[in-house]
C-alpha cells in the first residue's frame, strides 16, 4: 500500500437523485455483486465516459469491494437521467487509476451513521447524543443575514435559498480532523450563487460565518470552554469555489438538526469543523476572521485547516483515516482528494506553516 | 493449592470481568457507536486505569484505614488492569492499525500520548509476568523494587489518557475532567505511601476517633 500514489479522484456532483433511487440502486448493486462486478464495471465505464477505469485490469477484478465503484458512477443509468438537472461541476476531470478508486472507497456512508454520529458541540460533545438533543430544534422560520463589504446586503429567508437557486446534489468525502471520514450526499447550492446576489465589494477579502446562538435550545452552549457563537471563515476565493456549498439537504431529504439544519456550509477539502452548521450570519470582511477552533487551540488548528496528510496533529492520525462503517485505515489524501480542483488556490503558500 | 476465594475476591473477579462482557455484548448488539474501534479502545483504556487505581488503593486502605482484607486483591486487580491494557494495546496494533508497522511506528514517533502509553504498558508487562508467588520468592527483595514500577506506570497511564483527550489542561477546556480526577486520585494514592504522610493521616484519624 505504501509508496503508491493516490491521485485526486473527485466524487463529482450528480443529478438530483431521490433517496429511493439511491436505495434501489444500492440493492441493485448488491444483486449485481453476486452476478459479477466485472460486467457492471465495464458497462459503467462506457456510460460515464471513463474508459480509463474500465480498461484497468483491477477494474474487472471480481473483488467484491469493487462493487462500490459503480455506485457513484451509474448516474448515467436510465433511472437517474430521467430526473437529471444540469450539473455545474468544477473542472472535475476524472483521473486516477481504478486502484486509486478502490482506495477511496466511494460507497456512501449510511444515512443512520451520518445522522447519529455527529460533532456538534452546541448540543453536546458526545457524538452519539447530539441527534437526541437536537431533536425538535427550531429551524423555521430561519434567516441568514448576508452583509459586510457588499453592495447589496440582504437577509435571505430559508425559502429564498431553497427557491431561488437550483438545488444540486453533491456527493462529497467528509474528513473529520479526528481521523474518521464519511461519504455524504448533500443537497444544496454553491455558496458563490448566494454571494453573487449581494455583489461583494472588491475590498472583501474573507468571508466570516456565524452559527445561531440559541442557548435555550442548545444545552452545550452552557459550557464556557469555548467562545460562542461558533464562527468560521474562508478566504474569498475559497468561498467562491465551485465545490463550496451551502447545504440544506441530505440523502435527498431535508437536512436534520444534528447535521446543521437548516443550512450549513460544506467545504469538502477542509477538515469537517470548517463546515459550520446552522448559519445565521455571513459577513464579507477585509481581515482574516477568527474561527472558534483556531482561537481555542491555535497550535492544533489553523485558519486554513485544509486536509493535509503531511501536517500531523498531536492526537489523531492525519496521514490515515477510517471510513465510518469500515475497519481498515485508508490513506488520507491531500486536500481530501480534491487537489486537482483546489491546489491552485494555495500556490506559493507553505501549507505546513499555514495549516 | 486451594482455591478458596473470599467473597471480596469473587466480587473482584466478577466486577473486573463485567466490563469485558459488556464490551463484547455491545459489539455484537451494535451498541459500540459508529466508530467501534475507537470506542473499544477508549473503553478498555479506561477500565485499565480504573482497575490500576483500585489495585493501588489496597495498600493505603490497609496502612491508613487498617482494612487489611483488601491486600489479597492487589494481584487480581493488577492483573485485570494489565489484561485490559493488553486488549487496549492489541486493538491499537491489530484492529486500529491492522499490523501496518510503518504506520504504527509513525504514530509512535509523532504522538507523545502514544509514546507515554506504550511506556506505561511496557512497564506493566514485567509486573504481570512476575506476579506469581514463584517469581516473588525467586526474586526476593528485588521483586518489591521491581513492582514499584507500577507507581510510574499509573502516572504515565493517566498522562497518556490526558494527552489523548480532546481538551486543554491550562484553560480546563474540553474533556479534561476525567483525566484530572484520575490523576488526582493516583497522586493521592501515591502520597499516602510516603511514611510521613501516612503517619500524619493515621494520627489525625486516630485523634478524630478518640474525640468521639
Amino acid at each position: 500500500m505504501s509508496g503508491q500514489e493516490y491521485k485526486s479522484i473527485p466524487i463529482r456532483s450528480w443529478e438530483i437523485t431521490p433517496e429511493h433511487v439511491y436505495r434501489s440502486r444500492r440493492q441493485f448493486l448488491r444483486l449485481m455483486g453476486v452476478v459479477g462486478a466485472g460486467t457492471l464495471l465495464a458497462a459503467c465505464g462506457v456510460q460515464t465516459g471513463q474508459p480509463k477505469q474500465a480498461a484497468s485490469p483491477t477494474g474487472v477484478s471480481p473483488d467484491p469491494s469493487a462493487t462500490v465503484v459503480p455506485e457513484l458512477h451509474t448516474v448515467g443509468t436510465p433511472t437517474a437521467t430521467a430526473v437529471a438537472t444540469p450539473t455545474p461541476v468544477a473542472s472535475a476531470t476524472p483521473a486516477g487509476s481504478a486502484a486509486g478508486f478502490e482506495e477511496l472507497r466511494t460507497e456512501l456512508t449510511s444515512y443512520e451513521a451520518i445522522t447519529s454520529y455527529n460533532n456538534y458541540y452546541e448540543f453536546t460533545t458526545n457524538k452519539e447524543r447530539v441527534a437526541r438533543l437536537a431533536e425538535g430544534f427550531k429551524t423555521s422560520p430561519w434567516e441568514v443575514e448576508v452583509g459586510g463589504l457588499v453592495h447589496r446586503p440582504k437577509t435571505f429567508g430559508l425559502e429564498d435559498i431553497l427557491g431561488k437557486f437550483t438545488q444540486e446534489e453533491r456527493i462529497y468525502r467528509m474528513r473529520c480532523v479526528e481521523g474518521w471520514s464519511m461519504v455524504i450526499p448533500w443537497g444544496g447550492v454553491p455558496l458563490s450563487r448566494l454571494l453573487e446576489q449581494v455583489e461583494p465589494m472588491s475590498t472583501a477579502k474573507f468571508v466570516r460565518f456565524e452559527t445561531v446562538y440559541a442557548p435555550e435550545q442548545m444545552p452545550g452552549l452552557k459550557s464556557r470552554s469555548y467562545s460562542w457563537p461558533y464562527q468560521e471563515g474562508l478566504r474569498m476565493d475559497e468561498a467562491m469555489h465551485e465545490l463550496t456549498i451551502l447545504a440544506t439537504g441530505l440523502y435527498g431529504e431535508e437536512l436534520l438538526p444534528q447535521n446543521g439544519a437548516p443550512v450549513r456550509l460544506v467545504v469538502p477539502w477542509k477538515y469537517g469543523f470548517k463546515s459550520i452548521k446552522s448559519i445565521v450570519k455571513i459577513e464579507l470582511v477585509d481581515y482574516q476572521p477568527e474561527t472558534l477552533w483556531s482561537t481555542a487551540a491555535p497550535n492544533e488548528y489553523g485558519f486554513y485547516s485544509n486536509v493535509n496528510p503531511n501536517v500531523p496533529h498531536p492526537r489523531w492520525s492525519q496521514s490515515t483515516e477510517r471510513r465510518i462503517g469500515e475497519t481498515d485505515r485508508i490513506p488520507t489524501l491531500m486536500f481530501n482528494g480534491y487537489a486537482e480542483e483546489v491546489a491552485h488556490l494555495y500556490e506559493g503558500m507553505d501549507l505546513t506553516r499555514d495549516y | 493449592m486451594s482455591f478458596k476465594f473470599t467473597r471480596l475476591q469473587i466480587a473482584v473477579h466478577i466486577g473486573s470481568l463485567i466490563p469485558l462482557v459488556w464490551l463484547i455484548v455491545s459489539y455484537f448488539t451494535g451498541r459500540l457507536t459508529f466508530n467501534p474501534i475507537q470506542a473499544a479502545t477508549q473503553r478498555t483504556g479506561q477500565y485499565a486505569i480504573i482497575l490500576l487505581m483500585l489495585a493501588l488503593a489496597c495498600t493505603p486502605a490497609t496502612t491508613v484505614l487498617g482494612y487489611s482484607r483488601v491486600l489479597t486483591l492487589r494481584r487480581p486487580l493488577g492483573l485485570y488492569a494489565f489484561g485490559y491494557a493488553l486488549i487496549h494495546f492489541t486493538i491499537f496494533v491489530a484492529l486500529d492499525y491492522g499490523f501496518s508497522w510503518a504506520l504504527i511506528l509513525q504514530t509512535i514517533v509523532e504522538k507523545r500520548f502514544v509514546i507515554v502509553g506504550l511506556t506505561a504498558f511496557a512497564m506493566l508487562l514485567p509486573l504481570a509476568l512476575t506476579s506469581s508467588r514463584w517469581w516473588m520468592i525467586r526474586l526476593g527483595r528485588a521483586w518489591k523494587t521491581l513492582h514499584r514500577l507500577v507507581y510510574l506506570a499509573a502516572l504515565l497511564a493517566v498522562l497518556h489518557y490526558g494527552w489523548a483527550a480532546k481538551g486543554d489542561f491550562f484553560s480546563l477546556r474540553g474533556d479534561v475532567w476525567k483525566p484530572l480526577v484520575y490523576g488526582t486520585v493516583v497522586i493521592l494514592l501515591l502520597l499516602l505511601r510516603l511514611p510521613a504522610v501516612r503517619k500524619w493521616v493515621v494520627n489525625t484519624r486516630e485523634r478524630g476517633l478518640a474525640r468521639h
